[in-house]
């Protein structure tokens, strides 16, 4: 009983008495209160990805149904991107759209998004153009490769992003874009027989855009049998670092539940997610030195605790004195009387405890 | 009313930090420490009359001591830095012990009798080279002696008195590397012998009292040198030239080399092979070793050499002994069978022995590696030999008229290794615990207890009642006790012995040097790795003794590797094996086999995977788990992260059904020229986690990131890789990686700008703390990055974790992509730290505390709550009485909550923690050159009573209302009686 420690469970628990406690009253509001916050905060998820200045980058995996509403956000997007800031860029942009076939819902054509893409070629996997203009500009390619189980690696898809140079001189990618080739016929058949024995489907990414494959490749891979949806459900997250990626995680959007059950896609077509995610800064170690002597300026005034009301300080005389009273029937009305009396007056009533008792 | 009161009662515990501190009485209750000192290096004995008593010694672990000769006792020490090596110790005027350390730049001056630093000289050293040290008595200068030292092509002489350097010279013009330091007694003139290239020999002769160069002479000798050289008189040294076959004798008369040199085969006729002249100092005689053999060979006045004899097998020679003006003798050790043989011998008449004794020595200690003579006077004031003999294993013998007088278990000074041993279950009839064999003493005990709770003892009462508490058998039985608390520590040493230390009073139970860890042919130099729980039977085998396994490596490129196991309750060793391929990693699997032996997977530089133990049953069952099982690798020299699967046998010409090939499935490489991977930490396997969620003080539940499989990697900028201050805060940034190792999934990176390490980081439940410098404050930083799964929001509600619609139950895939949140923040912390660990208890619901092993060689007791990243600068009432408490900007460090109280670890390396039984209790080991235990109690021990309890009161209390009971009852019905009268 006399755990000092805060353990979660103890608060648990206690918490739990609390609730319990107060449910009678509180209960009908607090389901209202839990209701709105989620409701209010699914709205907030897309009210702050508009500005496109938000850290946090895990707001901005977009599910089939939100499909919509994120391609309005690219568009918003891309018109805010007229503007030419100056400010610094920390951590602009943490995130790029795919291009591709990316909304089965919208449209069921297999072509025409595909037309327009760049066929890759491995052999010059990077093709940088400059741009002349001020802003420094410049794009960028590089190629996804991909292996079924332990086969060689083959091209997969092409990314195509902007090459930013900030002030300081520190390069980054923007408006990254990407360009899934389909599965061959082969290709697809491989892939069933990862689906058959659960083995792995892996890719990889240079680990420099600019002089692919830099030092090595990164790759990645995942359990065939998490991609299946109703095609094939891909999420990138590129970890970068300037023009360096990092890592690549690779999966699949959503649950991928254990034992992960046979299902072949009704489609062979990719719908693709990429996430580019630049470093956080870690938060700032406080600093209340300032504040102290702020304090101690503010004329030595000392802060009095809040008054307390009168029952939170004599309950514990008031208690017993009560149960004193019942006792004494005949005078037991004219006690409650007065102890409603004292209850209704202010602390200055305090005095009067002692005709009460006598 | 009452959830008011518990109210309260919270408001009030939650605003006071929980201090654990002991009082006076309870220190040595639950705790024990040891002082060691590591593998001895060097003894010097005095000989003047106060300093009879004691030896001074250097030893590995950098430490400097003095030593009781009568019973080994530590009169005094001091543990130098981790980079300060001690390379010479000798004696100046009889009163100062001077070492000489960190490759020849510091020169220290300790008192003899209390160990006081009376002096400290500093050398400037550019590259670490040789060097040397050398005392000048009698120099009719001030009665001062002079110290001369060479270190990095420079001569020094320092006076002994206050530490001032006299003069200084430089030899370093001719790139000469000095060799010896040469003082012919009585005179006034240091030669300097040394080489320059591979076979130019040149003399210096200096004048002692200024520095003066009096002569300069070089001297081509052909075929070269191979680098020993060994001091056969005051003027005639040995070489070996560089094809070790070949010795050269050098006279040194005024400053003038001659030389001449004779092969080794025409003195020494079975010589074959190499041969190396051993270290020791002979007068007029040097030893060669070729083989497994020594020859002693005698050079006359002439420089002609001339074989005295050789000895087979021989184990150590020491120093030649001055006593009596004129005689010197020098030991000779030798082994045979168990018993080792001493011969003292004159050193001008090889074929009388002064002393010949054989003394029996447990072979647990193994050879003997170095051997120290003195002399004493007897009682009929003859002269008696004692020898201080350091043996394999590192501990410290003194033997003394065929006898050990004492010795000293000095390789628990360099603890590599520890894991803990639950004891055997107390059986019936087989009772270990000895009964109080007196009645009258056990009488006399409880009469004292008694004495001491009626407040009724003496002073001396209460000095017995302690001592009595302090010995109590309860503690140091050999059974398991109700509450956990009486543990083997297991702990494997830098020599490759295993200690089993008792958890109630620190005794070693039993002792192994494991032959495996051995020097041997196919083994050259093995290095012992780490120990690991082999069989811990709980549930089937229960009749079979636990036991551990030991894995050792043969050395850098060396293929072999050794595997030893070891039963925890006898300490004999079952089985070891030698295994042809290297040892990486070893991962302990979480699967058993019938005999609950643990699967173990040991990972080789070819990463291929080897399964241990290699029997049908375990390969079955490993089968069945293969697509399940996953390990990762982390490339420090290529910044290069990545994650690997098991695929299928290995292919080889040879068919194993124990060898998997693996291949990669994930990797994160970081760019080479901004970061550098300095520090990885990930959770314990065995720890155990109560409760998934937390609940928050506005009645949400957020739901922590618990996997086993989170790694924590921290790299900072190349550059700034070095010490604290090398680089400005501009150039350094800190990266910190959380990293699920299934799928390579980065769930965190975060970057502290202008922050460098060291990094010490302890991972544990969902959360990490880490230990930094932060550059631009000036201060060292304490963060903590706490990860909570936010896939399970759904679940939000309390409600819905009361009423049971959770999932906590259902299986966890690394592959489903989890959303996942963290929260950090980071606090001041003052001191640079040297380990860092957690509390851990047996059910995980005790709250943590981060114990950190401070720069002061103790270990603090932080608060978890300290470490939470919610604290803000104003909570809430409501997270008040969750138990947040109000920020600052650093932690408090209370005298209170230093875990070590008053004592030191010197030379702290690591602290581990084990669980109690008792929930609330953990048990804290921390190693170094000391060793320290102690249980803790981080929530106070709110399962049971404390010891101090006050049972008399509680009596007392039950006494009086039972006779309250009565007499009210009494009283009534005497009242009822009178009344129904009436």
């Amino acid at each position: 009983m006399v755990n000092r420690g805060r353990d979660e469970s103890l608060v648990y628990i206690l918490l739990k008495i609390s609730v319990l406690r107060e449910s009678l009253t509180i209960f009908g509001e607090q389901l209202k209160v839990l209701e709105q916050p989620r409701w209010r905060k699914s709205h907030d998820h897309f009210a702050l990805s508009a500005p496109a200045r938000s850290t946090t980058a895990r707001k901005y995996e977009f599910g089939f149904s939100r499909m919509v509403t994120a391609r309005a956000l690219l568009l918003s997007h891309s018109a805010l991107r007229l503007f030419q800031s100056d400010e610094l860029l920390v951590d602009d942009e943490e995130f790029g759209l795919e291009g591709g076939r990316h909304a089965p819902a919208v449209t069921d054509y297999p072509i025409p998004g595909r037309s327009t893409t760049p066929t890759p070629t491995p052999a010059t996997p990077t093709t940088r153009r400059r741009y002349s203009d001020i802003d420094s500009d410049s794009k960028v390619q590089f190629t996804l490769q991909h292996a079924f189980g332990d086969s060689e690696f083959t091209p997969a898809g092409t990314f195509t992003a902007r090459l930013k140079t900030g002030s300081h001189g520190g390069q980054t990618l923007t408006k990254l874009r990407f360009s899934r080739n389909s599965l061959t016929d082969a290709e697809q058949e491989k892939f069933k027989g990862l689906l058959l024995e659960d083995d792995f489907y892996k890719i990889r990414l240079p680990s420099n855009v600019l002089s692919p494959p830099g030092r090595n490749y990164t790759f990645s891979s995942v359990r065939a049998r998490c991609l299946p949806r109703e095609g094939l459900d891909e999420h990138f997250v590129m970890h970068m670092e300037g023009v360096n990626i990092l890592a690549v995680n690779y999966g699949s959007p959503g649950a991928c539940p254990y034992p992960r059950q046979l299902k072949v896609p009704a489609k062979w077509s990719f719908n693709s997610h990429t996430v580019l995610k630049y470093s956080e800064q870690a938060p700032r170690t406080p600093l209340f030195t300032e504040e102290a002597l702020i304090g101690e300026n503010a004329e030595g005034e000392i802060v009095a605790p809040p008054e307390k009301s009168f029952w939170a300080k004599y309950w514990m005389y008031l208690i017993p004195l009560g149960l004193i009273g019942c006792k004494y029937r005949h005078k037991k009305k004219m006690i409650s009387a007065q102890i409603q009396k004292v209850l209704a007056r202010k602390p200055d009533a305090a005095s009067l405890s002692g005709p009460v008792s006598a | 009313m009452a959830i008011r009161v518990f109210f309260l009662l919270l408001l009030l515990h939650s605003s006071s930090i929980p201090v654990l501190s002991l009082y006076e009485d309870q220190v040595g209750l639950m705790d024990w420490h040891q002082q060691y000192i590591g593998k001895v290096k060097h003894a010097v004995f005095h000989t003047h009359k106060a300093g009879r008593k004691r030896v001074v010694v250097s030893t590995e672990e950098n430490v400097v001591a003095s030593l009781d000769l009568r019973h080994g006792e530590i009169f005094w020490r001091h543990v130098l830095g981790d980079k300060d090596a001690i390379d010479h110790i000798n004696i100046a005027l009889g009163k100062y012990v001077i070492t000489l350390s960190s490759e020849g730049s510091i020169l220290r001056a300790w008192n003899l009798p209390d160990g006081q630093m009376v002096w400290e000289s500093f050398f400037t050293v550019r590259k670490p080279s040789k060097s040397l040290l050398l005392i000048v008595t009698d120099l009719k200068v001030d009665r001062d002696s002079e110290i001369l030292v060479y270190s990095n092509g420079n001569l020094h002489a320092v006076s002994s008195v206050d530490g001032l350097i006299l003069w200084s010279m430089n030899l370093a013009a001719e790139s000469v590397e000095i060799q010896q330091l040469i003082w012919p007694h009585g005179g006034d003139v240091i030669y300097a012998v040394g080489f320059s290239g591979l076979s130019q020999l040149h003399a210096y002769q200096v004048s002692a009292k200024n520095g003066e160069l009096l002569n300069h002479d070089i001297v081509e000798v052909p075929g070269g040198f191979s680098g020993d050289m060994s001091l056969v008189s005051t003027e005639t040294f040995v070489a070996l030239d560089a094809t070790r076959s070949i010795m050269v004798s050098l006279m040194l008369i005024d400053g003038k080399i001659s030389f001449q040199q004779a092969y080794v085969s025409d003195v020494v006729p079975e010589f074959s092979g190499v041969a190396a002249i051993l270290p020791s100092k002979l007068e007029g005689m040097f030893a060669v070793k070729f083989n497994s053999r020594i020859a002693f060979i005698r050079v006359n006045d002439e420089g002609m050499l001339e074989m005295v004899d050789q000895v087979e097998d021989l184990a150590a020679v020491s120093d030649v002994l001055v006593f009596n003006e004129e005689h010197r003798a020098f030991v000779l050790v030798q082994h045979g069978g168990s018993k080792i043989h001493l011969n003292v011998k004159l050193a001008h008449d090889w074929n009388n022995d002064l002393l010949k004794e054989s003394i029996e020595i447990d072979h647990h200690h193994g050879l003997v590696q170095k051997v120290f003579l003195s002399n004493y006077i007897r009682t009929d004031r003859s002269h008696g030999f004692r020898a201080l003999v350091v043996m394999e294993d590192h501990s410290l013998l003194l033997l003394q008229q065929g006898e050990i007088v004492w010795s000293r278990e000095d390789g628990l000074a360099s603890v590599i290794d520890v894991t803990t041993s639950e004891l055997p279950v107390e059986k019936e009839g087989v009772s270990v615990t000895k009964v109080e064999h007196n009645l009258l003493e056990w009488l006399k005990g409880h009469v004292l207890k008694l004495k001491g709770t009626l407040m009724l003892a003496s002073p001396e009462d209460i000095a017995a009642i302690q001592a009595l508490r302090l010995k109590s058998s309860e503690k140091s039985k050999m059974t398991r006790d109700h509450n956990g608390f009486r543990k083997l520590l297991i702990v494997l040493t830098k020599a490759g012995k295993l200690f089993a230390l008792h958890s109630g009073d620190g005794r070693v139970v039993w002792s192994l040097l494991l032959q495996s860890l051995r020097k041997s042919e196919g083994c050259p130099h093995p290095i012992a790795l780490n120990i690991y729980q082999w069989q811990d039977p709980h549930h089937h085998a229960l009749d079979e003794n636990p036991s551990i396994l030991v894995v050792g490596s043969c050395g850098i490129g060396n293929d072999e590797s050794v595997l030893s196991f070891i039963d925890t309750y006898t300490g004999k060793e079952l089985e070891s094996v030698s295994i042809s391929h290297s040892v990486v990693e070893v991962i302990p699997l979480p699967y058993t086999d019938s005999r609950e032996r643990r699967l173990h997977l040991l990972i080789d530089s070819n990463k291929q995977a080897h399964l241990y133990p290699r029997t049908p049953e375990a390969a079955a069952i490993f089968l069945h788990e293969i697509p399940n099982v996953y390990w990762y690798s982390v490339d420090t020299d290529n910044s290069i992260v990545g994650g690997h699967a098991l695929k299928h046998n290995c292919i080889s010409e040879v068919a194993d059904d124990f060898c998997f090939s693996t291949r990669g499935l994930w990797s994160i490489v970081l760019p080479l020229d901004s970061e550098k991977i300095i520090a990885t930490a990930t959770r314990k396997s065995n720890e155990v986690v109560h409760t998934q969620a937390k609940a928050m003080s506005d009645q949400d539940v957020m739901y922590k990131y618990i996997s086993k499989n989170v790694l924590f990697v921290a790299t900072v900028a190349p550059k700034a890789a070095g010490r604290i201050g090398s680089v400005t805060p501009d150039e350094s940034w800190l990266v910190v990686y959380l990293i699920n190792t299934v799928t390579g999934r980065i769930l965190h990176r975060m970057t502290h700008l202008g922050s460098q390490g060291p990094v010490n980081a302890v991972f544990s439940e969902n959360w990490v703390i880490y230990h930094y410098f932060n550059l631009r404050a000036h201060r060292y930083e304490m963060s903590v990055i706490e990860i909570y799964d936010e896939s399970r929001v759904d679940n939000k509600d309390i409600w819905k974790l009361i009423v049971g619609k959770h999932n906590l139950t259902s299986p966890i895939c690394s592959y489903s992509r989890h959303e996942v949140s963290t929260k950090s923040q980071s606090y001041f912390f003052t001191h640079s730290v040297k380990a860092i660990a957690v509390t851990s208890t047996a059910k995980g619901i005790t709250s943590k505390q981060v114990l950190i092993g401070t720069v002061g060689d103790q270990v603090l007791a932080l608060d978890k709550r300290l470490l939470d990243p919610r604290r803000s600068a104003n909570p809430t009432q409501a997270e008040r009485e969750e138990g947040i408490i109000p920020l600052t900007d650093s932690l408090p460090v209370i005298p209170q909550s230093y875990v070590t109280h008053a004592l030191k670890v010197e030379g702290l390396r690591g602290i581990v923690t084990a669980p109690a039984k008792l929930e609330s209790t953990t048990l804290v080991f921390a190693y170094g050159v000391d060793l320290f235990f102690t249980r803790l109690a981080p929530s106070r021990t709110y399962d049971s009573l404390t010891e101090d309890f006050n049972y008399a009161l509680l009596l007392l209390t039950i006494v009086a209302l039972v006779a309250a009971i009565f007499v009210t009852w009494i009283l009534s019905e005497r009242k009822e009686l009178r009344d129904n009268w009436r």
